[in-house]
């Protein structure tokens, strides 16, 4: 080309001012709807209410996988399309999980409650694959798993797994452990429990927290008397509504660290997390939701990436295929945690790193250097193929 | 394949006829210190540390090495850096967030690709005037434009592909979709084929430039590191054909590959997280930049071995060398 041709060329493009040039589509367009269901109960009212989670917390994850998706689809031709509820009670919810169904929708999203999902996975039966981005249940991972329930939330285990194995890492064996009343916060605690068994720490002292006074007035009265006991090198907190955890920290008797889910938290995702290109899908989010990105927004933008990432290498929109290729080998997802993530073929659990945070910076990314594993580091965290009595691939 | 042979005769004529008495430089790009860090070739020692934009990234040499362009990522502009006075003297208007770049052989058109915003900016740099700005897939982050100016490829992180964009046209003709992660590419001199690092795949992928389809994948497999900590992103090929240098991030390692079979010929241990590579002029000096560790590894490639270890500015990126300037 010679040059006044080149000029040419550069004039016109120029004259066309801020209108980007289209890319290559195929004539041939491939379609996939999603559904996204939320229904969230009431959790009570909480003492601590400076940072409540986001009505939309998980949606808006949803939502900028979608346009992830789309802007990966359009060179191929393939379009993603989302349907989202947000549900008054839980009959609302399974109803508009019918209709969804009925809608001949393959691939839905829940943000529900463990007893909910349960009840949702019976009636979905094996007419769609349903993504759990919220429940974090261990049982619906070691016994009850359904062949059409994938999930992208971490469970209680891998999150205190996570915790468990920094603690080992920092030498802090003796463990103060505090939990509330709740199911959620016993389940959590439970999970706490084994993994300190799991990762060879001591849990020194095991309470309940029971009280009811308001402890914005006097957390400094009634904490310091109540972590009075034998030493311990850290106290760790199981308070999943966030009602009593944060008056722990700078309140305890010994002048020690507090973890677990407030102080240093493990959650599927964190504001702080920037490494491995994390930093543009906390631009993006935000762009987007004009807030954090919260660990079920996280969840919830995975199930639908990792459905992209099947449908652009499977080339299909039907729900068996990209089942298959979601449990299979080849599946791997680049989702800004430095290491591929995969599902668990034996209970659809997404494989992932945890990161361990404190409200404004990112202290650690579980699986840590020295606890190793045959097949993947990964599988440190949470329940291993032996221990779970699900065999989804079979 | 004319062209490319005046060409690559012009790249020799100019870059190659080395004066006797010129030094050769390294230039580090610190992305944590907003700093350039310059070593001298020959002593192998930190001879000036250079304040820069913020995030400094990609870097490039003008093809008469004069001038340094650096992708000041935060700053959401590209620099120039002269480097006879070491000072820069302008910015070009990047787009936001740019954080590879690679300019045509034609010294003017610099490719861009603008991370945050899914685009591939065209700058003219002369004129700086912004001649297209190409809508690609989410997360552009590698640029590499062949020998003979005919494609510019462009790999976006997030939608796994390598875009080809046609440089008369400005408009992309094909996608092809590889491993995850997709970070930089790298054309062979003769441009007969593209190399392209997917970081979290932990593969290289090749691509025949004429039909435009994958012909080989290659795996990296080293003794007692966790495969996925294997993340290959820095590529470099010796112009005769035969080494390919590819950097394996976290896995600490440089992989050396026989350029013909692909055959993984040796690992190399360098310092932590190691994303660039550069070869001198020369060819005889492969230098890493390793993130984590703050610091470059100078292999020489004849041994293939490392032989010294360069403590430059935090979290070093990019890396480029000069075959020398006048002093």
């Amino acid at each position: 080309m010679d040059t006044s041709q080149q000029m040419r060329r550069l004039v016109y493009g120029l004259a066309l001012g801020g209108w980007l040039l289209a890319p290559l589509a195929n004539a041939d367009e491939m379609s996939l709807r999603y559904g996204y269901l939320q229904w969230q109960p009431d959790r009570g009212p909480a003492l601590a209410q400076l940072t409540p989670e986001p009505e939309d917390s998980g949606l808006q994850g949803a939502r900028l996988g979608i346009s992830d998706n789309m802007s990966t689809g359009r060179f191929l031709g393939q379009s993603h399309e989302l349907e989202s509820i947000i549900a008054a009670s839980e009959d609302a919810l399974l109803e508009a999980l019918s209709a969804m169904l009925e809608d001949d929708i393959g691939l839905i999203v829940l943000n529900v409650p463990a007893q909910t999902l349960r009840k949702a996975v019976e009636i979905n039966g094996d007419q769609a694959l349903l993504f759990n981005a919220a429940a974090r249940d261990v049982s619906l991972r070691l016994d009850d798993c359904s062949p059409y329930l994938l999930h992208t939330a971490p469970s209680h285990a891998m999150l205190t797994d996570a915790l468990a194995q920094w603690l080992s890492w920092r030498r802090w064996r003796s463990v103060f452990l505090i939990s509330g009343q709740t199911e959620d916060d016993q389940a959590w605690a439970d999970a706490f429990r084994r993994s300190a068994e799991k990762f060879a720490l001591r849990v020194v002292a095991d309470k309940e927290w029971t009280f009811e006074a308001d402890m914005r007035r006097n957390a400094s009265a009634e904490l310091p008397l109540f972590t009075q006991g034998p030493d311990y090198d850290v106290v760790v907190v199981a308070d999943e509504r966030n009602d009593f955890g944060d008056f722990v920290p700078f309140n305890t008797w010994l002048p020690r660290p507090v973890a677990g889910t407030q102080g240093m938290a493990a959650d599927a995702w964190h504001p702080a997390v920037e490494a491995w290109g994390a930093a543009q899908l906390q631009n993006r989010f935000h762009k987007q939701a004009e807030r954090h990105m919260t660990g079920t927004d996280y969840a919830a933008w995975a199930a639908i990436r990792a459905v992209g990432e099947a449908m652009t290498r499977t080339e299909s929109a039907d729900m068996p295929t990209l089942r298959d290729y979601l449990l299979g080998d080849d599946f791997e997802l680049a989702a800004f945690k430095g290491r591929p993530l995969s599902f668990r073929d034996w209970n659809g659990q997404l494989r992932q790193p945890v990161p361990l945070a404190h409200p404004n910076s990112l202290v650690g990314m579980a699986p840590f250097e020295g606890f190793l594993h045959q097949h993947t580091e990964l599988d440190t965290l949470g329940y291993d193929r032996p221990e779970s009595r699900c065999h989804l691939r079979d | 394949m004319k062209i490319a042979t005046r060409l690559a005769t012009l790249c020799l004529t100019l870059g190659l006829s080395t004066p006797l008495w010129a030094q050769s430089l390294a230039y580090v790009s610190n992305e944590r210190d907003n700093t350039i860090s310059i070593i001298d070739m020959a002593s192998l020692e930190v001879i000036d540390t250079i304040a820069v934009g913020q995030r400094p990234r990609g870097i490039l040499l003008s093809p008469d090495e004069d001038l340094l362009y650096i992708c000041a990522s935060d700053d959401d502009a590209v620099e120039i850096l002269d480097l006879g006075t070491r000072q820069v003297i302008d910015t070009l208007p990047s787009g936001e967030d740019p954080e590879q770049f690679a300019l045509h052989p034609n010294g003017r058109h610099l490719y861009i690709a603008n991370e945050d915003d899914a685009l591939v900016t065209v700058l003219d740099v002369d004129t700086k005037r912004v001649l297209a700005q190409i809508e690609v897939g989410i997360e552009p982050e590698g640029m590499g434009v062949s020998y003979d100016g005919r494609w510019a490829v462009n790999t976006s992180e997030t939608s796994n592909m390598l875009h080809w964009i046609n440089t008369e046209t400005f408009e992309i003709e094909k996608n092809i979709v590889i491993g995850a992660r997709p970070r930089h590419v790298e054309f062979t001199h003769d441009d007969a084929l593209l190399w392209a690092s997917a970081e979290i795949g932990g593969t290289v992928h090749i691509i025949d430039v004429e039909s435009l389809e994958e012909i080989h994948t290659i795996d990296f497999r080293i003794p007692g590191v966790n495969q996925d900590r294997v993340q290959p992103v820095g590529i470099q090929l010796t112009s005769d054909g035969r080494y390919a240098f590819v950097a394996l991030g976290p896995a600490n390692h440089i992989a050396v590959v026989d350029a013909q079979t692909f055959e993984v010929l040796d690992y190399l241990l360098v310092g932590a997280r190691v994303w660039q590579v550069a070869l001198s002029p020369d060819e005889k000096t492969l230098l890493t930049t390793n993130g984590v560790s703050g610091d470059v590894s100078v292999i020489d490639v004849d041994k293939l071995e490392v032989v010294k270890t360069i403590s430059v500015g935090r979290f070093p990126w990019g890396v480029r060398i000069t075959s020398g300037t006048e002093s």
